[in-house]
């Protein structure tokens, strides 16, 4: 089969079984987007700007654990897609980006929409490719797509100068099954002694706490992860990323950890003896002051990548792998063991757990006139809860009250940017998933400062009808700046009151949306309820909250997991040791 | 601790940037770094000069190996190994200088390898310290220009560094 570069490029994507590629044209593209245009397998998605297929993209991969494609011009269209591009790159979230590149010939010489799109991305991407010939075109895009699926995820940027689609060329098109690469073997299978070390060690446990990250949900671990919780009967935690990979209802579960962690959960990483870390990367949010942190611990800890291993925290019991694979065996290997543990030590240990939760750290306070940004988040999983439901968020307060408050059964429903915390996220995301799963129900929670990051895909939404429902948790404030801003500097909002803020519910009009208010607390029910049951069109919903509110408990930055501010609602702020 | 690391890459465009954007993005430190093809004209066999504690020196070592267009790399300060570095010094050296500085070179193994009426060109190859010793014993005004390559490190014994 002879194709044209372009040609190939598309043909590629069908022989990866991409369905959808979300992407804006421009010069650089043109004749990719000419191939696009004459067949129907390859779905594209018009965004309205660059960043919003990036993050579009990534929802779809985030929700699907397939790789999310996107397609963008030279110059502009490369650069305004690199905030989604490190956005993924945090979350190892696998994605390919293919960019167009001025022609070959020009490459260097400040041509039109030139940028040098391999050197800036390059820092936050997995890996990625200038293809000069289009000969190289289907290897290369087959190496893409299996680096950015395969070991430690993450975005791959595949860059085309424009000549080498040239419609006039045709060249013999083969995309290969498997590739091999020799620089790169991503492990596979963890150290079986290792895992004999880590459950000599998990048996040993006086009070052991399971630590979970993004790379559990990542790596398909849920069901492992939860059948290895409920066998050895220890307390789990996960982290923003990792929640929804054991189900929040699950006994064993103590919520979430660090900055705005539970009570239970922070206490227990202060007072563990082995705590097993499991696809998680000691994020600075999730440990705090690392000379605190979890200072009686002996560490396990799996991943995919060993580079995460002993970053920040040295650990005693490294083990690289797929986190899937290594659970698997590690299960085996515990139950091959004829001793087990303790059950006593285990019982003084959860009644510790349990006295910590009785301190019911989340608790707040639900008056009669202001909404509680807590409250809309819990009326939300009440409407929602029996729903086929995923929740995007943007980045802020309303994130960390969607964390704390949406209980998460199941991996893959709970999509926010946690590593780089990008404003603009949710509601593109939000797209990317209602795109992958038409009859689920999809919401972005959101702020009134987020929002206006990516408030363009409304339009978007509107042409794919795409019936996302976004929840603005509307405080006049970028909430989280105005917390620090209360807590550090002395109450001065420097910047951080959002004036001049559109009527939500008129804009969300304009672009052909429902749109409604809600101010009252008695209101917010049957307005969800009544947003929430309009399947087939997207609902703005304005929701006016408490903009004092502050999100607790809270560790400081630079403080340990045992130096928490709790809420002023539950006894006096007080440090515990 | 100073290492010396080898590193097998991939000689593709752009595999040199991302060993320095590396370095650079984590804020580990380098002394030098040397890049050429090897036998085999698909891979660069760079060596790299950094120092660190030894947490440092791991995560410089998983980082390097976690880039795709790294194939194999090796810390060779782990065990015994061999360091030559190649300078090129240009010196003044005027009638009165000229037996003086080739006793010099002499004695420092170097070879004079250009000569004019005012000036030498000396090459020199050695550990740094013996470089460095020898640009001591120079007076400073004699010294017109110097190049150094970096040290170029490899294993003693039989074991080599290979696909």
């Amino acid at each position: 089969m002879e194709l044209t570069g372009a040609q190939i490029v598309v043909q590629a994507l069908k022989d990866e079984g991409v369905e959808f590629v979300w992407g804006y044209p421009g010069g650089a593209v043109l004749h990719i987007y000419d191939a696009l245009f004459q067949q129907d397998e390859v779905r594209h998605i018009l965004v309205r700007h660059e960043q919003g297929a990036t993050h579009a993209a990534d929802g779809y991969a985030r929700a699907t654990g397939k790789v999310g494609v996107v397609l963008v011009t030279s110059g502009p269209g490369a650069t305004n897609a690199v905030t989604g591009i490190a956005t993924a790159h945090m979350d190892s979230i696998p994605m390919v980006i293919l960019t167009g590149q001025v022609p070959t010939p020009v490459i260097g010489s400040d041509a039109f929409q030139e940028v040098d799109t391999v050197g800036i991305t390059r820092p936050c991407v997995k890996h990625n490719f200038l293809v000069k010939r289009a000969e190289d075109l289907a290897d290369t895009i087959k190496k893409a797509f299996y680096i950015a699926a395969s070991g430690r995820p993450g975005p791959v940027v595949v860059d085309i100068p424009k000549d080498v689609t040239d419609p006039n060329i045709r060249i013999p098109y083969h995309y290969p099954d498997k590739i091999e690469m020799r620089s790169y073997n991503p492990v596979e299978k963890g150290h079986l002694g290792q895992i004999r070390k880590a459950v000599d060690m998990m048996l040993e446990a006086e009070r052991p706490v399971i630590y979970t990250g993004g790379g559990v949900v990542l790596g398909e671990a849920s069901d492992t992860l939860t059948e290895l919780v409920h066998e050895t009967g220890f307390p789990i935690t996960n982290t923003l990323m990792g929640l929804g990979a054991y189900p929040a209802s699950g006994p064993h579960f103590i919520g979430m950890l660090g900055m705005h962690g539970t009570y239970e959960a922070n206490m227990a990483m202060h007072e563990t003896d082995v705590l097993i870390a499991i696809g998680a990367r000691f994020d600075d949010r999730v440990t705090g002051k690392i000379a605190h942190f979890c200072p009686n611990a002996r560490i396990i800890h799996v991943d995919v990548d060993p580079a995460s291993i002993s970053k920040t925290v040295r650990v005693d019991v490294p083990i690289v792998g797929q986190v899937r694979n290594v659970l698997q065996d590690m299960l085996r290997v515990l139950k091959e063991r004829p001793q087990k543990s303790d059950a006593d030590r285990l019982k003084d240990w959860w009644d510790r757990i349990n006295g910590w939760r009785g301190l019911q750290c989340l608790r707040y306070e639900q008056g009669s006139e202001t909404i509680k940004p807590q409250y809309a988040v819990e009326a939300m999983y009440k409407v929602t809860k029996d729903t086929d439901f995923y929740l995007t968020s943007d980045v802020g307060q309303h994130q960390m009250f969607a964390a704390q408050f949406y209980p998460f059964e199941k991996p893959r429903r709970w999509i926010n940017s946690g590593g780089l915390g990008t404003m603009g996220f949710g509601l593109p995301a939000a797209m990317g998933v209602q795109q992958a799963f038409p009859d689920a129900t999809v919401a972005c929670v959101t702020g009134e400062a987020s929002i206006q990051m990516c408030i363009q895909e409304l339009a978007t939404c509107k042409q794919y009808d795409l019936p996302v429902k976004v929840v603005l948790l509307n405080n006049g404030y970028m909430g989280m700046v105005r917390q620090w801003q209360e807590f550090f500097y002395d109450g001065r909002y420097s910047h951080s009151y959002v004036d001049a803020l559109p009527d939500f519910k008129m804009l969300a009009e304009s672009f052909g949306h429902v749109g409604m208010r809600i101010d009252k607390p008695a209101d917010l029910e049957d307005a969800y309820r009544e947003a929430f049951g309009m399947k087939d069109r997207m609902v703005f919903i304005d929701v006016i909250v408490d903009p004092s509110e502050n999100v607790y408990p809270m560790i400081e930055a630079g403080k340990g997991h045992h130096e928490m501010h709790l809420s002023p609602h539950l006894s006096s702020d007080r440090e515990l040791a | 601790m100073r290492h010396i690391i080898s590193v097998l890459m991939e000689n593709e465009a752009g595999a040199l940037s991302r060993v320095a954007g590396l370095f650079s993005a984590r804020g580990y430190n380098i002394e030098s770094l040397t890049v050429a093809p090897t036998e085999d004209p698909t891979l660069s066999r760079m060596t790299l000069v950094t120092t660190g504690d030894e947490a440092i020196i791991e995560q410089i070592t998983k980082q390097l190996n976690k880039l795709v267009d790294v194939v194999k790399l090796v810390d060779l300060s782990e065990g015994a190994h061999i360091e030559r570095e190649l300078m090129m010094i240009k010196v003044r050296a005027d009638q009165a200088m000229r037996d003086e500085l080739k006793r010099l070179a002499d004695i420092f193994r170097g070879n004079v390898i250009d000569v004019t009426d005012v000036s030498y060109t000396i090459e020199m190859t050695g550990e740094g310290h013996k470089l460095d010793a020898f640009i001591r014993v120079l007076d400073p005004e004699l010294i017109i220009e110097t190049v150094r390559s970096g040290p170029l490190g490899i294993a003693r014994g039989s074991k080599r560094l290979t696909l």
